[in-house]
């Protein structure tokens, strides 16, 4: 169990809340639509920092611009993967940006153990540290029960 | 003595040429009907002419001290494409509120062209030497302010520009939509390297971005560069392996020469750290130097503006902070304070807007109310990420989003580390005011106004929070800016 604020991995926007609401996920869909930026669902049960890659559930939706819409898909995301961590993500195509603007997680396994912190210690008193998912040492969907 | 003393240009070669001494305006360094080039570099001084001295006299002067010019005609221009050469002061202003019937004695600001032959490509010195080199202890004007400068796209396409950028910095950092949150350790000299990262696991860990060294901290009696890198990174890597999310601690690389600063610089990069920092002291050169090894090594640079003020904060002398963050954005670092609106440091929160733009956006319009002169096009030169610090709380949330965006560090040292229940729950109080703001922003509301409420919801489950609201919510620092627009905006018919 992670020993933080909210014993939870705090990647995105909105850890620190309280888990986002339908509805409070609606509203954050329609700020970015507003903006023209279109909205990806990524799914994974190797919350690494460093993994960038999570599974795409599909292609990002560039031509939904309905959030009821894209809010089904996260929906049938959450049934498909109840026990992975799920994001949204909204891309900004445009020129100077191409790039993630936002990014929160929408669903999370209900136990999170964490990680370790290993320590290889090398020459004089440097040390090369790895971060490793305590869940990640099992196969790939065997991770969160 | 021999040339008569009027004011019009002499064109006459032979006359012009002969020995003596000429008014800079009879010169050719006043040229009224001049139309800069796209490719020249402008610059806006704020003069106060000695009395007896003509404006238009002033500026030729300030044109002439700061291009080709000396104190006396040369036969030698001869042998030059002297004309081109020559900078060009093309336009005069009287400043708004200065001379006759003000408080403040008469100041002008003068654009002045120059040539792009005159700059050596990828040099800030090289411009520098010229643009703010000995033109001001010039005796003929009593003081002499850079305002602001309009780099042309040729001149800013020799310079490599932020070696990491706001797009890339996020992507390295995978976080997105909300400012980045950090510290500065504080006290900030004395601490042990290893009383020093504790304070940086506790915040990192509590839930801040980034904790960074302050501008001082080199490598003292108290505690060596060395033991501080090794120590930060421990914490750096504790607090990322508790969270599971990417932290860093901005590691202070300055250091008495550039040999000391690399060696740093490489001891912090074989630790895995994320980032590094500098100095505005180490200088110009020094700046461009780190900015290509952090380019080279895919580590960011944070900049912190130390001395800024001994020249920045006056407002008839010295240069504008604008330039500067022009001219650092050329140099190539990611990350530079630039003023917080609210906090315990100098700022108007127009002139502060004006300075954010500058390092953030791609084209930035003139904008007089904001400082702003000229259009400037960066020429796909990355975005610096500007760094709000100084006398900030949680308390301040809408306000800080409302006048610096998203694109930012916000730091709360003292409202960190000064928390009642502990350095964790502070960095906690932070972030979930934080992202409390975000959200209330994103979903439509009138977070400016509702601010304080919104805060409030979020303190209901959050002590923390609560704790941050009830010892500092009614602190501020509420004094008049020295430095702040000569223009008011004004309504247009539409």
């Amino acid at each position: 169990m992670m020993t933080n604020t909210g014993n939870r991995l705090t990647q995105g926007q909105f850890s620190f809340l309280p888990p986002l609401t339908d509805e409070q996920i609606s509203k954050q869909l329609s700020f970015a639509l507003d903006k023209g930026w279109s909205i990806g669902i990524e799914y994974t049960d190797d919350p690494h920092p460093r993994n960038t890659y999570w599974e795409m559930f599909g292609n990002p939706m560039f031509d939904l611009k309905d959030p009821a819409g894209i809010l089904m898909e996260i929906n049938n995301c959450r049934r498909t993967f109840p026990h992975h961590y799920i994001r949204v993500t909204a891309f900004d195509a445009t020129r100077g940006w191409e790039t993630p603007r936002m990014s929160y997680i929408v669903n999370r396994p209900e136990k999170e153990p964490g990680f370790r912190l290993n320590r290889q210690e090398v020459d004089g008193r440097m040390i090369r540290y790895s971060v490793e998912s305590y869940a990640a040492t099992r196969p790939e969907g065997e991770r969160y029960p | 003595m021999t040339k008569p003393v009027e004011d019009g240009v002499i064109t006459d070669a032979k006359k012009r040429y002969s020995a003596g001494v000429l008014k800079y305006k009879q010169m050719g360094y006043w040229q009224p009907d001049y139309v800069p080039k796209d490719t020249d570099v402008i610059a806006l001084f704020r003069v106060t002419p000695q009395e007896g001295v003509d404006p238009e006299e002033a500026a030729a002067a300030i044109a002439g001290e700061s291009s080709t010019a000396t104190w006396t005609v040369v036969w030698t221009d001869r042998l030059t494409a002297c004309e081109l050469y020559r900078a060009k002061a093309y336009r005069v202003d009287q400043v708004p509120n200065t001379g006759e019937g003000t408080r403040t004695e008469a100041q002008f600001f003068c654009w002045i062209a120059y040539d792009l032959d005159l700059f050596e490509e990828g040099s800030i010195a090289n411009l520098t030497a010229s643009i703010i080199g000995n033109v001001f202890g010039f005796k003929a004007v009593k003081a002499l302010r850079l305002e602001d400068m309009r780099l042309p796209v040729a001149y800013l396409k020799t310079f490599q520009g932020p070696a990491t950028g706001i797009v890339v910095e996020r992507e390295r950092l995978d976080k997105f939509g909300r400012p980045l949150l950090g510290a500065t350790t504080k006290p900030k000299l004395g601490l042990s390297g290893r009383n020093y990262g504790r304070v940086v696991y506790e915040a990192l860990k509590g839930g801040l971005d980034f904790v960074k060294d302050d501008e001082n901290i080199n490598s003292q009696p108290f505690m060596g560069w060395r033991d501080r890198f090794l120590y930060c990174m421990e914490a750096v890597n504790r607090a990322s392996a508790a969270t599971g999310e990417v932290k860093g601690h901005y590691l202070n690389v300055t250091a008495g020469t550039m040999e000391d600063m690399y060696e740093r610089a490489d001891f912090a990069r074989a630790l895995g750290s994320a980032i590094i920092m500098i100095d505005l002291v180490v200088g110009y050169t020094a700046i461009q130097s780190m900015a290509k090894w952090a380019r080279k090594n895919d580590v960011i640079l944070h900049l912190h503006r130390a001395g800024n003020s001994t020249y920045s904060r006056q407002k008839n002398h010295g240069m504008n902070f604008r330039v500067i963050c022009k001219w650092m954005r050329m140099a190539g670092v990611d990350h530079i304070h630039a003023g917080t609106v609210v906090g315990k440091l100098e700022g108007d929160p127009l002139m502060i807007k004006g300075f954010y733009d500058t390092l953030r956006e791609s084209d930035t319009p003139m904008a007089l109310e904001n400082g702003l002169f000229f259009d400037q096009d960066w020429a796909s030169l990355r975005r610096v990420m500007p760094v709000a610090s100084g006398g900030i709380h949680a308390g301040q949330m809408h306000q800080l989003i409302h006048y610096l965006g998203e694109d930012v560090v916000l730091q709360f040292g003292g409202g960190t580390i000064g928390h009642p229940q502990g350095i964790q729950a502070g960095a906690t109080a932070n972030r979930v005011a934080l992202e409390a703001m975000i959200q209330a922003r994103n979903e439509g509301r009138d977070y400016l106004n509702e601010g304080p409420q919104i805060l409030a919801e979020a303190a209901r489950w959050c002590s923390p929070l609560k704790a941050a609201l009830d010892t500092w919510g009614d602190i501020s620092f509420n004094y008049a800016s020295t430095d702040t627009a000569d223009f008011v905006p004004t309504a247009t018919a539409a």
